[in-house]
C-alpha cells in the first residue's frame, strides 16, 4: 500500500501537467491531520506550502522536485511557520532567512509542508525530550519512534509525505530510521550546509534524510550535497553525484563490526541482523570480520565534546534578542538565569551542565582534550579498517522501538540507545540505516558505513542490499 | 603624593595590550559593511553579527592578509597554522554568548617594535597577536532603567597585540603605544583613529622593589595616548602610597575616569570569568602557505623607522622628523619628493607640508594631497631658482593642494612670481630710496643694518614680486656702494 509514487516519477508527472503541485500539497495536509493522533508534527506551513504549489503549477521551480512535499524537522529555518527546534526558549521565533539546504530544495520545486517534533534541540533518541510532545511509533503507539528525529521519521513511516529532513548528530536520522521502518540517511560530514540548522553539536551535526526507498533519498540527497559559501565546513560534491549507478554486492568486502555484535545487543536484533548478513553473503559480498578497538569508548567521547558544544551553541538563547525572554526579571543577570530556566527543558539544561563542566579551566584536559584524542584514535582505527574493507555493517540500534517512559527517568539508558551510531559522527563517515525485518511487528534496520566521502559508493550498495533485504 | 625618593625605589612593570580594528570592508565573520564610524545603532548587523539560529561564521580573507601584514609591523611574521577559540561569557553586546578569538595558537607569536625615550633605544618585545571580533557597544543612559546595545561594532575585525612586560615608565608606555599606531597606520591595516576607537589599550602595571614582579592590575579601555601616560602614572603612585602604608595590591580590573583622571575599581580576580575556551568548531584552521607569507612579505611598505632613517639621512632633524612621521602620507610624500629630485626640495615640500596646527590638520592635508609629486618638486625649485620668495611659495603651496594645477601657472595667476627683471626693480628702488632718505644715508655712511629695512620697502612696493638678492644689488648700486 504505497501512498506516493517514487519521487522522482511525482516530479517528472507534475513538469508534465499529470500531476498538480497543489492537490499534491493538499494530500499531504490531509494526511498530517488525519494522523494528528501520532503527534509527529508540530506545525504545517499550509498557507506558504499552497502558494508554492500554485507558483510550480503556473510553471516556476519545474525542478528535479517539482511539487514534491516534504516536512522538515523543525531545527531547520523555514518560512511559513516558527522554527522552535522544540524548545520552550524558541517559541514564538520566526525565521528570516532559511536554511542553505531548504533552499535547494525548493529551488528544484520541492514544497516544505511541515515541521516535525524532535527531542527539544536534538537532544535524545525517543522525542521524549521534546518540550512540547511525545510523537508515537507508526508500529505501535505505545513505544517511541526513537529520536531525535522521531516526527521526521514517523512522517515518512506513516507516508504524510514521500520524504522528510532530519538531522544526524550522534544517530539521530539512522536510529529513528530503524525504529520506524524506514531509510535513515548521514552523510559525510560536511557535505550538506548546516547554515540554517539549529547548531546542535557543531562539529558532528549533519543533515539526515528519511524516505521509503534508498533510490528515492538519492534524488533529495542529490539536490542538496555541495559547497556552501555560508558553511566553511562543508565539501565539494561527487562530480558523478549521488544517483547512483545499478551495482551488485558480488566480491564487495564488507566488515562486520564485532563491537556491536557482542555484549548489550538484544537477541531478536542479533537474529535480525546476523539474517540481513546471511543474505548479503548470498548475494555475493564477502563478509569480513573486523575490530575498531576503540569503538566501546565512543560513547563516553560522544558525551563529552557533544556536550561541550552544546553548552557553547546554547548560549545564545539568553532571552535578549529572540524568542522566549523571561519578562518580570529585575536586572540582567535575573533575566539571563530565568530565561534560561523556564526556556530550556530538563536535557538541555543537563547537557548545557556537562558541557559546561567538561570545559572549565582545570577540567579540559582531563576530559575534552583526552576525549579528542580518543577521537583522533578512532578516525585512525576507522581508515585502517576501510584499508581492508569496502565498508563497514552492524546494527543501528541494540533494541527495537521502546516503550515510552521505559528510559525517560534513567537518562544513561536513554544515551545507551546512540550507541552504535555515534562513533559514526564522531569519525565523519556517512552511514545509512535500511530496514531488513521485522521482529514481533516491529521494524529493525541494519547500518551501513562507508569511509569519508563515498557517500555515492555507500548510496549504491545501499541500493543493493535494499534488494536483497525485502 | 608619593615622595620622589621614595619612588626611586620602586620598579615599575608595564605590559600593554592593544586592540586594533582592522580597515576591512566587511567584518571578520560576516558580509556585514565594517564602517561602523556614522551609521546608525544596529543597521550593519546581519543574522551571523545578531547570533540568529543557524548562523555560522565565515572569515574574512582580507583580515587574514592584513593580519600577516600587521604581523611584518610587528618585526615578527604569520603563523603558517593558526585556528579560532570560542571564548564564553554572557553580555547583552555579545550575541551569541562567546566571543570568537584565537586563544592557544594565534597568528601572530613573537616579535618586537624599537621605542626612543630621552633619545635612548629601547627594544619592546611582542609576545603574540591574535584575531578576534569585537564585541558590540552597550551603554547605559544615566538614571535610565534600561541600556543599549548596537551591533554595528559586533564582529569587527580585531587584532590585539600582546607585549611584552617590557616597559619602565609612563613615557615609555606611551612611546610603545605611539609607536604601535604609526607601524598599524604606515601598514595601512587600521584607519588607526583613535577618536573612533579604532586603536584601544589596556595596560598592566605593577610596582616593587624586592626585585620580584609585583602583583599588577589592568586598566581598560584607554583610547588616547595621554590617557594611557596619566593613567601609570595614576597606577603607579596609587600602588606606591598603597604598598608604603603596610597595603597590598589587589589583582584587579580597573577603569579610566579621565574627568578624574584617575583609576577606578572594576572588577577583582575573585570575580574574574571562566570563559570555558574551546576550539570553534565551525572555523577550519587557518593554514597559509609559504608563496602567499612571502608575498605580502614583498609587498610590505617602509615602517616608521625606514622614514625616519631616510629623512635624518638627508638633514632633517630628529624632532621635525618625528612630525614628519606622525603622519605617514607625509612621510611619503617628502621621501618620494626626495627620490626624485634632492634633499634640498624634499626639505622645502616638508617644511610646507608641516605648516598646519595639529596632527589632523596635517593628515587631512596629506590625504588630500591630489596634486602629483612633480609638482611638489617644480615649486620647490622655483624657490630655489628665485622665482618665488618662499612666502609666495607657501601661499602657491596651500592653493595647490586645494586645487590642484600646475604650480608655475598658479604662482602666475596669483601673480606672486618674483620680478628678475633689473629695470622694473630698479624703478622701485629709485622710489624707495627716494621715499626713505633717512635710511638711504644711514646705509651709504656704513651702517649696513638699514639695508634691510630698504630691501622690505622694494619688497612691500612690489607686493613680494621683488627678488630680494636682486633688490639689494640694486640698492648698493645705486648708493653707489
Amino acid at each position: 500500500m504505497t501512498v506516493w509514487d517514487p519521487i522522482a516519477d511525482i516530479a517528472a508527472k507534475v513538469r508534465q501537467g499529470e500531476l498538480k503541485a497543489v492537490d499534491l500539497v493538499e494530500k499531504s495536509l490531509a494526511s498530517i491531520t488525519k494522523a494528528e493522533e501520532y503527534k509527529a508534527i508540530i506545525a504545517t506551513t499550509a498557507e506558504r506550502a499552497r502558494k508554492r504549489a500554485q507558483q510550480v503549477d503556473a510553471g516556476d521551480n519545474q525542478g528535479r522536485l517539482a511539487g514534491v512535499p516534504f516536512i522538515a524537522k523543525d531545527n531547520f529555518l523555514v518560512f511559513g511557520a516558527e522554527t522552535t527546534a522544540a524548545s520552550n526558549i524558541l517559541k514564538g521565533f520566526d525565521a528570516p532567512y532559511q536554511s542553505t539546504v531548504i533552499n535547494r530544495l525548493e529551488a528544484e520545486g520541492a514544497i516544505c509542508v511541515a515541521k516535525a517534533n524532535l527531542d527539544a534541540f536534538a537532544h535524545g533518541a525517543s522525542t521524549e525530550n521534546s518540550d512540547f510532545f511525545t510523537t508515537l511509533n507508526s508500529h505501535d503507539k505505545t513505544r517511541v519512534p526513537g529520536g531525535s528525529s522521531g516526527g521526521s521519521a514517523t512522517s515518512v513511516a506513516l507516508e504524510l509525505a514521500p520524504f522528510a529532513l532530519g538531522t544526524d548528530t550522534g544517530g539521530s536520522t539512522r536510529q529513528p530510521a530503524s525504529f520506524t521502518g524506514v531509510v535513515g540517511y548521514k552523510p559525510t560530514y560536511g557535505l550538506m550546509s548546516r547554515s540554517g540548522i539549529v547548531a546542535m553539536g557543531s562539529s558532528l551535526d549533519t543533515v539526515g534524510t528519511f524516505a521509503r526507498t534508498v533510490e528515492d533519498a538519492e534524488l533529495v540527497i542529490d539536490v542538496m550535497a555541495g559547497t556552501d559559501e555560508l558553511d566553511s565546513t562543508t565539501i565539494e560534491r561527487d562530480p558523478a553525484g549521488y544517483i547512483t549507478d545499478p551495482t551488485d554486492l558480488k566480491g564487495k568486502r564488507i566488515g562486520l563490526i564485532r563491537e556491536y555484535m557482542g555484549e548489550g545487543l538484544a537477541d531478536n536484533v542479533r537474529e535480525q541482523i546476523e539474517q540481513a548478513v546471511a543474505k548479503l553473503r548470498e548475494a555475493g559480498a564477502e563478509i569480513i570480520d573486523v575490530s575498531l578497538p576503540s569503538l566501546p569508548l565512543a560513547l563516553a567521547v560522544y558525551y563529552i565534546l557533544c556536550p561541550a558544544e552544546v553548552s557553547s551553541n546554547l548560549s545564545r538563547y539568553d532571552g535578549q534578542r529572540y524568542g522566549f525572554s523571561c519578562s518580570d526579571a529585575k536586572d540582567l543577570s535575573e533575566s539571563y538565569t530565568r530565561t534560561r530556566e523556564i526556556g530550556f527543558g530538563k536535557e538541555a539544561k543537563r547537557r548545557i551542565m556537562i558541557g559546561t563542566y567538561v570545559l572549565s579551566s582545570g577540567y579540559y584536559d582531563a576530559y575534552y582534550k583526552k576525549a579528542q584524542t580518543v577521537r583522533t584514535k578512532l578516525i585512525n582505527e576507522a581508515a585502517e579498517a576501510f584499508k581492508q574493507v569496502d565498508f563497514l555493517v552492524g546494527p543501528v540500534t541494540p533494541t527495537v522501538a521502546f516503550k515510552i517512559g521505559e528510559n525517560a527517568s534513567n537518562p544513561l539508558a536513554m544515551y545507551l540507545a546512540d550507541v552504535m551510531t555515534v562513533a559514526v559522527n564522531l569519525i565523519g563517515v556517512p552511514g545509512i540505516s535500511i530496514p531488513c525485518g521485522v521482529s514481533g511487528g516491529l521494524p529493525v534496520g541494519l547500518q551501513l558505513i562507508a569511509p569519508q566521502r563515498a557517500d555515492r559508493e555507500l548510496l549504491a550498495i545501499a541500493v543493493a542490499a535494499e534488494r536483497v533485504l525485502t | 603624593m608619593v615622595r620622589e625618593e621614595i619612588r626611586k625605589e620602586y620598579t615599575v612593570t608595564i605590559g600593554i595590550e592593544c586592540h586594533v580594528q582592522f580597515k576591512t570592508k566587511t567584518k571578520l565573520f560576516s558580509g556585514a559593511d565594517n564602517d561602523a564610524r556614522e551609521a546608525a545603532p544596529n543597521t550593519l548587523v546581519n543574522h551571523i553579527d545578531f547570533g540568529l539560529p543557524g548562523a555560522l561564521p565565515v572569515l574574512n580573507k582580507e583580515a587574514v592578509r592584513l593580519a600577516c601584514r600587521a604581523a611584518f609591523a610587528l618585526g615578527s611574521e604569520p603563523q603558517k597554522f593558526s585556528k579560532f577559540d570560542r571564548k564564553h561569557y554572557f553580555y547583552p553586546d555579545l550575541p551569541m554568548g562567546y566571543q570568537i578569538t584565537q586563544y592557544d595558537e594565534p597568528i601572530v607569536l613573537g616579535g618586537s617594535v624599537e621605542i626612543e625615550v630621552d633619545g635612548q633605544k629601547k627594544t619592546i618585545g611582542i609576545t603574540r597577536a591574535h584575531m578576534e571580533a569585537d564585541a558590540g557597544k552597550s551603554t547605559h543612559p544615566n538614571g535610565a532603567d534600561y541600556s543599549l546595545v548596537d551591533l554595528n561594532r559586533a564582529g569587527t575585525p580585531l587584532l590585539e597585540i600582546v607585549s611584552e612586560p617590557d616597559m619602565r615608565s609612563s613615557t615609555e608606555a606611551k612611546a610603545y603605544a605611539k609607536e604601535l599606531y604609526l607601524r598599524m597606520k604606515y601598514a595601512d591595516v587600521s584607519y588607526a583613529n583613535l577618536y573612533y576607537g579604532n586603536m584601544r589599550f589596556d595596560v598592566n602595571v605593577s610596582v616593587s622593589k624586592t626585585g620580584q614582579l609585583g602583583t599588577r592590575t589592568e586598566t581598560k579601555n584607554l583610547n588616547s595616548f595621554r590617557s594611557i601616560e596619566k593613567a601609570v602614572e595614576y597606577e603607579v603612585a596609587r600602588q606606591i602610597e598603597v604598598l608604603e602604608k603596610g597595603g597590598s595590591i589587589v589583582q584587579e580590573t580597573r577603569g579610566w575616569d579621565d574627568g578624574g583622571q584617575k583609576t577606578f575599581s572594576q572588577r577583582t580576580k575573585e570575580d574574574a570569568h571562566d570563559y570555558r575556551y574551546m576550539p570553534d568548531p565551525d572555523l577550519p584552521p587557518i593554514v597559509l602557505e609559504q608563496s602567499y607569507i612571502d608575498e605580502i612579505k614583498a609587498n610590505m611598505p617602509p615602517m616608521p623607522d625606514d622614514y625616519r632613517r631616510i629623512l635624518v639621512g638627508i638633514g632633517i632633524d630628529a624632532k621635525t622628523a618625528s612630525d614628519i612621521i606622525a603622519v605617514p602620507e607625509t612621510a611619503m610624500t617628502v621621501t618620494r619628493v626626495y627620490e626624485a629630485s634632492s634633499a634640498e626640495l624634499a626639505k622645502r615640500v616638508a617644511f610646507w607640508m608641516l605648516q598646519p596646527q595639529s596632527d589632523d590638520e596635517i593628515a587631512d592635508l596629506a590625504a588630500n594631497v591630489q596634486v602629483p609629486d612633480k609638482y611638489l618638486v617644480a615649486l620647490a625649485q622655483m624657490v630655489q631658482d628665485n622665482k618665488l620668495s618662499s612666502t609666495g611659495a607657501k601661499e602657491v603651496f596651500a592653493y595647490m593642494m586645494r586645487t590642484g594645477g600646475e604650480p608655475s601657472a598658479l604662482a602666475e595667476e596669483m601673480n606672486l612670481l618674483q620680478v628678475s627683471d633689473e629695470g622694473e626693480i630698479a624703478k622701485i628702488v629709485e622710489q624707495v630710496l627716494a621715499e626713505n632718505e633717512k635710511a638711504a644715508s644711514d646705509v651709504r655712511g656704513g651702517e649696513m643694518k638699514a639695508i634691510g629695512f630698504l630691501v622690505g620697502q622694494v619688497m612691500k612696493l612690489s607686493k613680494g614680486k621683488a627678488n630680494p638678492s636682486l633688490a639689494t644689488d640694486l640698492i648698493k648700486k645705486q648708493l653707489g656702494l
